[in-house]
């Protein structure tokens, strides 16, 4: 598996040259680094390489990284039917900077930018409609970033006496409550402060 | 003002209430006249933020969320789930935990299938399927309950194997259901497969050529259907899927209607799977370990508990701080009765997720529903949603 993986990802990267930032074998799969100028040809080559034929759509996803200067990692997973291998394609990004479309070449990748739009802010060029599509209509601001606070800004309920679905903030009878339980003991080989010289002499 | 001034096309919503949108689906379709000229799904209206929600929760505890995804069979999420953590742990589960992993991931199958080969007959207008199929569904989440304690919501497959252990009793009896089932699949297809309503209503409906089928992100059924030979369980085998005899059923013509008789083969390849799981787990595999043994990351049973101090402490560091997965990513896929259901999960050396991405073959599939029903009747958008297979679930998470 790792030796065919290696092969995989020497071949691809034979093919693309310049237009990869980087490639590594990961836990499972090849997964290659590329820019938004330059998504568009390693989507484009990925799927019409007669030797590769990654023509099914698995996933686009974002991830947030908010300390990083590019805080957004735009990923995608290709699979090819017919090598019966995956690719994981990455691409940073910010706020700002949008990400070309990948519907041009993969209709299915419609919902998935939208939902990588709605929920981390993440533009994309080109797509024909980039519209919310999971969050409520008219919600504001973008769940999935670690800035955005899991219990929300406002909640919904009926109202009696208005007759009608009203939004207020929200109130929380109890804190939201996150324990760290984190300990800085981790494992059979972990060492504790201080014990770094324990077993040197 | 000519007669062309009068007629405009017009606009109506399907749903969110509407009895066969299955779920909370708003469609909003143009017509122009009774043919459909586009079609625009509303979708979140079931969004809990499941993603989020894991982000916040140790790994032990964000397995019931996906239970809570396709809850027509639960298992098959945290199975992917599951497979997505040991990748990242590195984790082998015991052949006897795989043996009831894969057991109940074929229930899981049955009952999701059950259930929508049934209510598409019930879409296109037949009442019978829908009950029939019920009273099956029933005795299948009977077994979800005695394996543990839930007909739906399980959390029966923990990372690094299964909850408990299942009894001798209880296999045999599954051993006894899949005797009797293929007699009701024989019954529901006397229904259905020949009847001249339903082939009315599915033949040529809805087709999706292979090409498309694969750059719109279709999996599953929905690729099978249109001629691809691509069962996860085969071609990328997971626990021990390889191990198991079974076939694939493999569509012509991309309709409706093939995809209909695929989920009916598949039910009986099913049961064959089960059989062969129940054979193994009543004969071989009869005593063993249904989970990994390593107790840094498989809590230890009660009763151990009242003698060992480690396996005290075990339990309170694991129900407390939880285990850490070393740094990584990774992406595991289990051919879900919907299709390719995927995890895609970041981990950040701790003990929470730190992106847990769920990739649900509900979601791609019903995106193309444009692609399906443009130029269809208005009667056809209901046969083709119950063809694609959808849970809001899944689709909205």
């Amino acid at each position: 598996m790792a030796h065919t993986l290696q092969s995989l990802g020497e071949s691809i990267a034979a093919k693309l040259g310049d237009k990869l930032s980087g490639w590594s074998i990961g836990v499972d799969m090849v997964t290659l680094e590329a820019t938004p100028e330059t998504l568009i040809d390693v989507l484009a080559l990925l799927r019409d390489d007669g030797a590769l034929r990654f023509v099914s759509f698995t996933d686009v996803c974002g991830a947030d990284y908010p300390a990083r200067e590019k805080r957004f990692d735009v990923v995608y997973h290709l699979l090819s039917p017919t090598l019966n291998e995956r690719v994981r394609i990455r691409v940073q990004t910010d706020e700002v900077t949008p990400v070309p479309s990948a519907t041009a070449l993969y209709h299915g990748a419609d919902w998935f930018e939208r939902e990588a739009y709605d929920l981390f802010g993440i533009l994309f060029t080109g797509h024909h409609d980039l519209r919310r599509i999971l969050t409520d209509y008219g919600f504001d601001g973008h769940p999935l970033r670690k800035d955005f606070p899991t219990t929300g800004f406002v909640e919904v309920r009926y109202d009696e006496v208005e007759k009608r679905v009203i939004y207020e903030p929200v109130k929380l009878v109890q804190e939201f409550r996150n324990f760290d339980f984190l300990s800085p003991w981790e494992g059979p080989d972990a060492v504790l402060p201080g014990d770094e010289k324990a077993k040197t002499n | 003002m000519g007669a062309e001034a009068t007629v405009r096309n017009f606009n109506i919503n399907f749903g969110p209430q509407h009895p066969s949108a299955h779920g909370v689906l708003r469609l909003v379709l143009e017509l122009d006249g009774e043919v459909v000229t586009r079609v625009d799904p509303h979708i979140g209206l079931l969004h809990r933020g499941t993603e989020k929600l894991i982000e916040t929760k140790t790994y032990a505890q964000a397995t019931p969320y996906f239970d809570r995804l396709d809850y027509c069979a639960p298992m098959n999420q945290e199975h992917a789930f599951a497979l997505a953590v040991e990748k990242l742990l590195g984790i082998t589960v015991p052949k006897r935990g795989q043996l009831i992993r894969v057991l109940y991931c074929e229930i899981g199958r049955l009952l999701s299938h059950l259930l929508n080969v049934t209510s598409q007959a019930l879409d296109v207008g037949a009442l019978t399927p829908p009950l029939w199929g019920y009273e099956e569904r029933e005795k299948l989440m009977i077994f979800y309950e005695r394996a543990c304690g839930a007909r739906m919501h399980a959390n029966y497959f923990r990372v690094g194997g299964v909850h408990q252990d299942i009894s001798d009793q209880l296999v045999e009896d599954i051993g006894t259901f899949c005797q009797t089932f293929p007699k009701v699949l024989d019954d529901l297809e006397g229904l259905l497969t020949e009847n001249r309503i339903f082939k009315q209503r599915n033949v040529d409906i809805g087709v999706v050529t292979l090409e498309d089928a694969w750059n719109w992100g279709f999996s599953g059924v929905m690729v099978r259907g249109s001629g691809a030979k691509w069962d996860l369980r085969k071609s990328q085998p997971y626990e021990c899927y390889d191990e198991m005899d079974f076939d694939i059923a493999i569509g012509k013509n991309g309709d409706c209607y093939d995809r209909y008789l695929i989920r009916m083969y598949e039910m009986r390849q099913s049961t064959r799977i089960m059989k062969q799981c129940v054979e193994r787990l009543l004969g071989r595999e009869r005593i063993g370990p249904v989970s990994a043994t390593t107790h840094k990351v498989v809590p230890p049973k009660r009763s151990e508990m009242k003698r060992s101090m480690e396996a005290l402490i075990h339990h309170f560091k694991l129900f407390t701080e939880g285990f850490h997965v070393p740094a990584g990513e990774v992406y595991a896929a289990v051919e879900a009765p919907k299709g390719e259901f995927g995890v895609y999960l970041v981990a950040d050396g701790t003990n929470k997720p730190y992106r847990c991405k769920i990739r649900a073959p509900g979601f791609a599939h019903l995106q193309a529903m444009d692609h399906l029903c443009r130029h269809h009747l208005l009667a056809d958008v209901s046969a083709v949603l119950g063809s694609i297979d959808i849970v809001f679930g899944d689709v909205d998470r």
